[in-house]
């Protein structure tokens, strides 16, 4: 057990992340903090992608290929889930510009960020 | 034939390069906006139906992206399932453009995003890499958002940002269960995962199993979890309504199909224990919760969303039949229904939106008379409604036939009571809007009565209202706007009468799924 955490401390790191993110989804009642939680989600999942490429491959280095030497006797991580990552990198930032704007219109109109009150000011309309 | 293998690549980039068009020519034209969508649509349309008849005469059309092999590189394909899709995509994408040119939203900044969200179906349709569907999945999802939110009102915003805020959970769901398979085998695209799950680590995969089945639970809008789609399809502009209707919940549940019969593979799944009851159980509960939350609706797209959840259920109880029973039967009346549920939701969405933009009318009570005033609209809605319940030879009977055989045929009683149930309760709710369109007298129509004109039924009665309304400068309603919900209503049936034409079609990637 000790073993595995110490191996695979950095998937228990993540998976962490994952929940923290996920709860202050669920409890924070403030909108921003709610987008900020979906922010935190995504880049655990982004952890998880990058630190499975290179625990699956003991001593890698980055996916650089050296100039000199033969390039396929080094050992590096998987460049796949690292490409992977910085594409759902910029799907995330999109998704929070989105938000924000959506947020800054809620603002504007109701006068409040907190679900709560948005809830109570919706009823009386 | 290398022109033929352009077209998967093109169908995507096109839109999206179209897409910065109305931005750009928006400087010079103020109403560019719908020229480009009109043209890009309807190209679409042609390419689609050019690439349909390569697939279905029998060719197997792939594209590898930059030429890169598609062990790590992404892989474009169509076949007889996915062209399905591109049809209705692009056909539908079309069709509701005749519809926005009068009845709104304006602007070009709408088409934008209107071409961003066809791309990224389109993308879905024909991606061959997991992880290109998850990029996919989110570039349809912000364009959607964006368009839930250009409706009127603060109401607009909220009910978007709770879809963004659900939808996003979801995707990333969709991708932690992307990174297990991709920690097991090492390959993203599907067919080599397909060749490549069955010899991995078997709790990896499960993991997997379980985190993609949940994030398609909340993108195809099942029960529970499908509390972002009522309000969004609600508060979204009348326009953009029967366009998300149609097509976004039906390209993620044909994502999930997908994902099932060539990815995990009917057989891997049916050996892996609790997959099939469980997809069993949300499409039926689905079925059923939708149903009753839609009876007890009054207001009519919110009454028409709580049906899509109860048609999906449908959809994804055909994916636990085909799991569970290995029926080719319950496939052919999911892809079936797919296709059928998105013409029919589009049609009755674009009639609603003509009658809200006509009328203001928005709760059923208010639909009452509507047979007299429209004559060709409440037709094609009660065309279309009946088609929905199951009545023959709509196409929603020919969907519900092939599931509930299906269901029989695997001896799965449950699912077939579940889906003879769903036809009664679809009619209760479609029973109310048909009895306030025929047979309750309207409102207006009410306070003229010591009028005889009234008896009529006539142009008088017709005019008297419209004065009433003080619709008499001009007319919101163009006659495309009706055209549009008459060819609905032509289409459902007719598809009804081609599903053996659609089974016949999709028969070659059935032998290739099931053997």
């Amino acid at each position: 057990m000790i073993e595995l955490l110490t191996s695979h401390y950095l998937y228990v790191l993540t998976f962490v992340l994952l929940g923290l993110g996920i709860y202050m989804v669920i409890a924070s009642e403030n909108l921003v903090k709610k987008l900020i939680g979906v922010n935190l989600f995504q880049t655990a999942i982004f952890l998880f992608f990058v630190s499975m490429a290179y625990i699956d491959v003991d001593g890698a280095s980055a996916p650089i290929v050296p100039h000199e030497g033969t390039p396929g006797e080094v050992m590096v991580a998987s460049p796949l889930p690292q490409v992977i990552v910085l594409t759902a990198i910029v799907v995330g930032i999109a998704l929070t510009a989105v938000g924000l704007a959506l947020i800054i219109r809620i603002y504007s109109e109701y006068g409040t960020l907190r679900e709560d009150t948005l809830r109570e000011v919706r009823a009386d309309e | 034939m290398s022109s033929i293998d352009l077209l998967p690549p093109l169908l995507i980039a096109a839109p999206i390069l179209a897409a910065t068009l109305p931005i750009a020519l928006g400087l010079w034209f103020d109403r560019a906006g719908w020229s480009v969508a009109a043209a890009t649509t309807s190209g679409l349309f042609v390419g689609a139906v050019a690439l349909a008849n390569a697939v279905y005469g029998g060719e197997r059309i792939t594209h590898e992206l930059g030429g890169y092999p598609r062990e790590y590189g992404i892989e474009l394909v169509a076949d007889e399932f996915s062209m399905l899709i591109v049809l209705l995509v692009t056909a539908v994408a079309a069709g509701v453009l005749a519809f926005t040119r009068r009845g709104g939203p304006r602007g070009n900044t709408f088409y934008t995003a209107y071409l961003l969200l066809v791309a990224g179906l389109l993308g879905i349709s024909l991606t061959g890499d997991v992880f290109n569907l998850f990029v996919f999945l989110e570039i349809s999802s912000i364009a959607t958002y964006a368009l839930v939110a250009s409706g009127d009102g603060p109401e607009a915003a909220v009910a978007a940002l709770k879809y963004l805020i659900l939808g996003t959970v979801a995707a990333s769901m969709y991708l932690i269960g992307v990174a297990f398979v991709f920690m097991a085998t090492g390959t993203l695209n599907m067919v080599e995962l397909a060749g490549a799950i069955p010899e991995a680590n078997t709790t990896l995969i499960r993991a997997g199993i379980a985190f993609m089945i949940v994030g398609f639970a909340v993108k195809v809008a099942q029960w529970p979890l499908h509390t972002w789609q009522p309000s969004a399809y609600q508060r979204a502009p009348d326009g953009v309504t029967p366009l998300i209707a149609a097509l976004v919940s039906t390209a993620s549940a044909y994502a999930f199909g997908r994902i099932i019969v060539t990815v995990l593979g009917v057989e891997y799944l049916a050996g892996t224990p609790n997959v099939a009851p469980i997809v069993l159980t949300i499409g039926c509960v689905s079925v059923l919760a939708g149903t009753v939350l839609a009876v007890i609706q009054t207001e009519v797209k919110r009454m028409l969303a709580y049906s899509s959840v109860s048609q999906f259920g449908l959809v994804i109880a055909a994916y636990g039949v085909v799991i569970a029973g290995e029926s080719e039967t319950a496939l052919i009346g999911a892809a079936i229904h797919l296709v059928g549920h998105g013409v029919l939701k589009a049609g009755i969405f674009l009639a609603a939106a003509l009658v809200a933009t006509s009328y203001g009318a928005r709760t059923v009570d208010e639909y009452a008379g509507l047979a007299k005033r429209r004559p060709f609209v409440a037709g094609s809605m009660a065309v279309l409604l009946l088609a929905l319940v199951g009545v023959p030879p709509g196409v929603g009977f020919v969907g519900k036939w092939y599931i509930a055989v299906g269901a029989v045929e695997s001896q799965l009683w449950p699912v077939a009571a579940v889906i003879f149930l769903s036809t009664m309760l679809t009619l209760a709710y479609a029973a109310r809007l048909l009895e306030k369109m025929y047979f309750t007298p309207s409102a207006p129509a009410d306070a003229s009565r010591p009028g005889p004109a009234a008896t009529d039924g006539g142009t008088a009665d017709t005019d008297a209202a419209a004065a009433i309304r003080g619709a008499g400068a001009a007319d919101p309603v163009s006659i495309g706007m009706i055209a549009v919900v008459v060819v609905a209503a032509v289409v459902a049936v007719a598809l009804g009468f081609a599903g053996g034409t659609i089974a016949d079609l999709l028969e070659p990637f059935l032998t290739e799924v099931f053997n």
